[in-house]
């Protein structure tokens, strides 16, 4: 399983899609709404990536990028799909059903993000309570009594 | 968090049970919201955030010197090995050389960790189960740990000593004796805890076939360390990309098939005499030279993103940073194994009883800080 090969299996199925071989894993970018089919693809055969072991989102002030770290159980090989998500209205459809693990980690990022998750089956706040208001990872969050700016 | 009214029972004969906040079984705060329909569970929904602190958006602020120190307060039974990841990630970006008597330095201090936190969640594991003696039987042994780390690191606890480029300060003159009578003693008391907990019958009743959880299912709730071990999911970060010095010591990685608490506990247990493996193996063979390499005053890391992992006596630890060149991170994320290991509770509680529900969380070693960040 080459790089070039998981290139042409991606660029077949979504000619839009972008690499970068620069960084320690191969790295797919993609838009927010090609998450759900290359996510299908990428689970099933040939390639098997079964294991989603990371699944986070970066604030990059004019755009959200989820990233998704992946490994094939079989294949013993990691990628990562960055997907861009509009800051104005974030919102990416779920793969909690594609890996269970991802409903927990979008439920996470969605309570620290403010990003939502279409269909995915309980998207609640986890870590911060019911009534907070605000998404605190994102880089224009203020709180003026709990921050200590350096 | 979880800040509704609570149901207590609703139309289908159902009854909410609320476990915690406060409950000595969750070893720290952790909600757990179970629906029963008699004693059989139904659901079980575990509300987290208790003592979310924050760390990630702490340490944008913090340097590549001082955000391993946040990370001791996350799994704080692993605290060296944490420190271990967040070095390892700033010396990948930086590709600083970290000298040999570090790096086995480095490698003791995690396995003696594994052990002290093993052990730790053996006593614990059987008071949870109503047995209370094998909990000072285990911190018996554990005090020996924490006072070979206190003589070297000044602290027990969270000891804060690996740093970029390798460890704080040199190992104290009498390290290595009292690892040597450590091993010497803490070979005969695993026998002594497999005679007490591992053969009773009452314990292999309770946790044999419960809370099963298949290969299929902890591959994909994310399960790493014991969790997926023990239903046969090889995940050591160890073996499979090894730091430091891992891949020149000989060592089996554990694994289980059956899936069950009591595989889980079996992992754990054989866990321990393998870290004692690696410790005899390297205790001697200590290289001479520098402890740390010279960096400079100030830390950047490159444009880019950074992705570091080590096993800790959880499972995966993943460091994850994404820098702009600056002397703080852009952004960091911990992927800690507690958090998806305890996202596999529900699938593994679902359809058992609630008397064994203790049991097999018991088997998931769920330290809280480090699920709550």
């Amino acid at each position: 399983m080459t790089n070039e090969a998981i290139k042409e299996f991606v660029s077949n199925a979504l000619p839009s899609a972008t690499f970068d071989e620069s960084g320690e894993f191969f790295t797919i970018q993609i838009e927010a709404v090609q998450w759900r089919p290359l996510a299908r693809l990428l689970h099933s055969a040939p390639y098997n990536f079964d294991y989603l072991f990371c699944l986070t989102c970066v604030d990059w002030k004019t755009h959200f990028t989820n990233v998704y770290h992946l490994t094939s159980t079989d294949h013993r090989r990691a990628i990562v799909v960055k997907a861009k998500v509009d800051r104005n209205d974030p919102l990416i459809e779920t793969v909690s059903d594609i890996w269970k693990t991802a409903e927990f980690h979008e439920r996470e990022v969605f309570d620290l993000f403010g990003v939502r998750f279409k269909n995915h089956p309980d998207l609640r706040r986890l870590i911060l309570t019911d009534d907070f208001e605000g998404y605190p990872l994102r880089k224009d969050f203020e709180d003026a009594v709990n921050m200590i700016k350096l | 968090m979880y800040t509704e009214t609570q149901i207590i029972s609703n139309s289908n004969d159902e009854l909410v049970v609320n476990v915690g906040p406060q409950h000595p079984a969750t070893h720290g705060v952790l909600h757990l919201v179970i629906t029963l329909q008699g004693e059989t569970i139904k659901k079980v929904e575990p509300h987290l955030g208790y003592i979310h602190r924050s760390i990630e958006k702490m340490c944008e602020s913090l340097t590549y010197r001082q955000f391993i120190y946040a990370s001791s307060r996350m799994d704080y039974l692993s605290a060296h090995i944490n420190n271990h990841a967040c070095a390892l990630a700033v010396e990948k970006g930086m590709q600083i050389e970290v000298p040999q008597r570090a790096q086995y330095i480095r490698v003791i201090m995690d396995e003696l960790t594994r052990i002290a936190s093993h052990e730790l969640w053996w006593g614990a594991m059987a008071m949870d189960l109503g047995a209370f003696t094998p909990f000072f039987y285990a911190f018996r042994e554990r005090e020996k740990i924490t006072d070979i780390m206190e003589e070297t690191c000044g602290a027990r606890l969270t000891m804060n000593y690996m740093v970029p480029g390798g460890v704080m300060t040199d190992i104290h003159p009498d390290f290595q004796k009292k690892v040597k009578e450590f091993i010497e003693l803490f070979k005969s008391k695993i026998d002594e805890y497999d005679e007490l907990v591992t053969g009773n019958i009452i314990f292999q009743n309770r946790t044999k076939g419960v809370g099963y959880l298949s290969k299929a299912d902890a591959i994909s709730y994310g399960c790493t360390g014991a969790v997926a071990r023990g239903s046969g999911v090889s995940c050591d970060i160890r073996k499979l990309y090894p730091y430091d010095i891992y891949d020149k010591v000989v060592f089996d990685e554990i694994l289980e098939t059956e899936g069950d608490s009591f595989a889980r506990y079996m992992v754990r247990m054989r866990e321990m005499r393998e870290s004692v493996k690696i410790i005899e193996q390297l205790i001697d063979n200590i290289p001479e030279g520098e402890h740390q390499a010279k960096t400079k005053a100030v830390l950047k890391l490159p444009k880019g993103d950074f992705y570091t992992r080590v096993e800790t006596a959880r499972g995966e630890l993943g460091v994850y940073i994404v820098s702009e060149g600056a002397t703080t991170p852009y952004r960091i994320k911990f992927r800690s194994p507690g958090f998806s290991n305890l996202s596999a509770l529900d699938q593994m509680a679902r359809g058992g009883k609630i008397g064994d529900l203790m049991a097999t969380m018991g088997t998931l070693d769920l330290v809280i800080p480090d699920i709550d960040r």
